[in-house]
């Protein structure tokens, strides 16, 4: 980012970029909008079958069942697409939360421990509840992924210096290795391991309409306590003292903010699995682009992050048919130069 | 006078050190016996030791000599190595955070190893010394480039990025051992599973003969360098002060380090955490001193490896869980009170 090109005129972008830029917002959430709808359509079109995309509108807009194209369309391609639509807003969103509560610049549910808590609670739930409803599966993958982020601060809250960004991302990754050495364990045990397998890393290829009618009502909650919470995050992004002296009760905000992340998160590997750094990337992107402003950050967060795993999941099955490339891989494929690129900076731009 | 006392002092720590080895390898021993105890036929350990001599009858060698014998020989062998290698890199990086696997090189190591199981999926067949070699490779080409990715002008190599470096080239690694994972067919995948958690699964005396020569080699040449990791250990400037080529040293040591990393993970899989715990409790032990940090560590570490077997093998018989597994549900929660504990 352009930050670092010159010393003396660091302080002054610093000071440039912790204002907001409405008119870039608008700009970009307009073209993110656009994007996604461009995207989304796309990625119902391509595929096996490819389906033209004024064959995707009238599937759309008259459905009609006799037709196998309208079938496809409707019952494959569209709930996958909008799954992979929700599941990427949700972790983009989760990420600028995390990265606005914490100043942390590394922030990220899959860093955090919240993925592979939630992932490890699927694990559980797969072995000794096998064909458990969908609805009490999500439940608990809320609960692991508390159990995940709950550790990863417990470590941070006990030590001397605090949850720094190093000590952040080693105990999310010894969190990480914990519970997923108990989730393996017990997928070797019970020999669930490839079903296991196949699904963190299958992606949103098995979304169906009825996952999405139990999880959609979820995020869209939480999505708009998101936007609600949006101007108190941008305080506590200040810093705590500022926050507080500005008479905000930031107690309250980071718990909400936790729950929402919670809910955002779980939901999102119940779905797709452990996938990491899509909470990372997107925020860091939209920041770049919006300014400090955590309206337009989560707002545009949302978007792109669902732009993004739709993108993801489109390349996924097109790159290498008949194979699916897990989207998790696809995405440290992005997502790993871009964290070594901010744990080079050391983190200076938050 | 005062001399004389230092000497003394010395000399007490010597004798309290070599007490602690002395314990530590016999601890090994009592696992040992318990070990080959432990499994579907029961065998008393008076049974045990007879048979150790030559006075068991034909099926008892055969269980002991041909099953449990060569698979408790490699768990010490591979605990030894993991925890040797993490000793010099926490050494040489002045981390104390620093292990192979949170560094990455395990990962690298156990990629290249897929990566041939997958292209020559014949698992019988696999020439077992080639592995190592393999694992050396797949592990030094990770060191360099965590190495260099997290180098910068002018300030070198700090411990943060290093391990930050470490972490997410390791994340970039396991991802591309998932795309794998899923080209497998299902027994093949059983096979590589569990070997990626850590089982110690290919326990026969081929296993324990590939993995020998590099320990063999590399562990004298760490020992010798013990003098060297003392003086890195005093810091940058004092260690330059003392005219040893830093860099020069350093590489040696991490490449050392490596190759015993590499060949411990081919033969057992990702047994994380045995690199970080090991040379911790054995400084708490013994101190700082290499000469005698390093041979507490490697016992420590060959313990803890067999006693994570032993324990998987019998708390859920007739199912094993793999050492690794075992590990880290010890290993992870120590690691977290040690970041807890640590002062930045």
């Amino acid at each position: 980012m352009t930050a670092s090109t010159g010393v003396e005129g660091l302080s002054d972008i610093a000071e440039l970029q912790k204002q907001s830029h409405p008119i870039r917002g608008i700009v970009a959430l307009i073209l993110g909008v656009i994007g996604l709808v461009f995207a989304i359509g796309l990625a119902i079109s391509l595929g096996a079958a490819d389906i033209s995309l004024s064959t995707v509108w009238t599937a759309i807009t008259q459905f009609s069942p006799e037709l196998t194209t309208h079938q496809i369309i409707h019952d494959i391609r569209l709930p996958r697409v909008l799954g992979a639509a929700l599941v990427g807003a949700s972790f983009a969103v989760a990420g600028a939360i995390m990265q606005g509560m914490t100043r942390n610049p590394l922030a990220d549910s899959g860093l955090l421990g919240l993925n592979s808590g939630a992932a490890f609670m699927l694990a559980v739930c797969f072995a000794f509840f096998p064909g458990m409803p969908y609805m009490y599966l999500i439940l608990w993958s809320f609960v692991g992924a508390g159990l995940g982020v709950a550790i990863v601060y417990g470590v941070g809250s006990l030590s001397k210096g605090g949850l720094t960004p190093m000590r952040l991302v080693l105990a999310g990754a010894a969190v990480s290795a914990l519970l997923g050495a108990l989730g393996e364990g017990i997928a070797l045990y019970y020999r669930i391991g490839q079903d296991l397998a196949f699904w963190y890393a299958g992606g949103v290829s098995g979304t169906m309409w009825s996952h999405l009618r139990i999880l959609s009502p979820w995020i869209l909650v939480a999505m708009i306590g998101a936007l609600m919470l949006s101007r108190s995050i941008t305080l506590l992004s200040l810093g705590e003292e500022i926050a507080i002296g500005l008479g905000q009760r930031t107690v309250v905000v980071k718990v909400w903010g936790m729950v929402i992340v919670l809910i955002l998160a779980g939901a999102a590997v119940s779905v797709v699995g452990a996938v990491g750094f899509v909470g990372l990337i997107v925020p860091h992107f939209t920041r770049y682009i919006v300014g400090h402003d955590y309206r337009w950050i989560i707002a545009c967060s949302l978007v792109y992050g669902a732009l993004l795993v739709v993108l993801a999941d489109l390349v996924a099955r097109t790159i290498n048919p008949p194979y699916e490339t897990p989207i998790g891989a696809l995405i440290a494929l992005i997502g790993v130069p871009f964290f070594l690129y901010l744990a080079r900076k050391g983190g200076k731009e938050l | 006078m005062s001399n004389d006392f230092l000497t003394q002092n010395q000399q007490n720590v010597r004798r309290k050190n070599f007490l602690i080895i002395a314990t530590l390898i016999v601890l090994i021993v009592v696992t040992f016996v318990m070990s080959m105890n432990t499994g579907v036929i029961k065998l008393t350990p008076m049974e045990v030791i007879r048979t150790l001599f030559g006075q068991g009858d034909a099926q008892q060698q055969l269980i002991l000599f041909q099953f449990r014998l060569p698979r408790i020989v490699i768990g010490v062998l591979v605990g030894m190595g993991l925890a040797i290698a993490g000793a010099v890199l926490q050494g040489i990086s002045k981390n104390a955070l620093a292990d192979p696997g949170i560094l990455g090189i395990n990962a690298g190591a156990g990629l290249a190893v897929m990566l041939y199981i997958s292209f020559f999926p014949t698992t019988k067949s696999v020439p077992v010394y080639l592995l190592p070699v393999l694992a050396f490779i797949g592990a030094g080409l990770t060191a360099v480039l965590i190495y260099s990715l997290s180098y910068k002008r002018h300030e070198g190599i700090t411990p943060m990025r290093l391990i930050l470096t470490g972490v997410a080239v390791a994340a970039g690694i396991s991802s591309a051992m998932i795309v794998l994972t899923l080209r497998l067919t299902p027994e093949n995948y059983q096979f590589v599973a569990t070997w990626l958690a850590g089982s110690i699964w290919g326990s026969n005396w081929r296993f324990v003969l590939s993995l020998l020569p590099w320990l063999l080699i590399l562990f004298p040449f760490i020992y010798m360098k013990s003098r060297v990791l003392n003086i890195l250990n005093l810091g940058e400037v004092t260690s330059i002060g003392l005219g040893a080529s830093i860099e020069k040293e350093r590489r040696w040591l991490l490449a050392a380090s490596v190759g015993l990393a590499g060949a411990s993970v081919s033969v057992s899989g990702g047994i994380g955490f045995v690199g970080l715990i090991a040379p911790h409790l054995a400084r708490q032990l013994v101190g700082a001193n290499h000469q005698f940090l390093l041979p507490t560590s490697a016992l420590l570490g060959g313990f803890l490896v067999l006693l994570a077997d032993t324990v998987g093998r019998s708390i859920l018989e007739p199912s094993e869980i793999p050492a690794g597994i075992v590990v880290a549900v010890f290993g992870a929660p120590y690691f977290l009170f040690l970041l807890a504990r640590l002062k930045e």
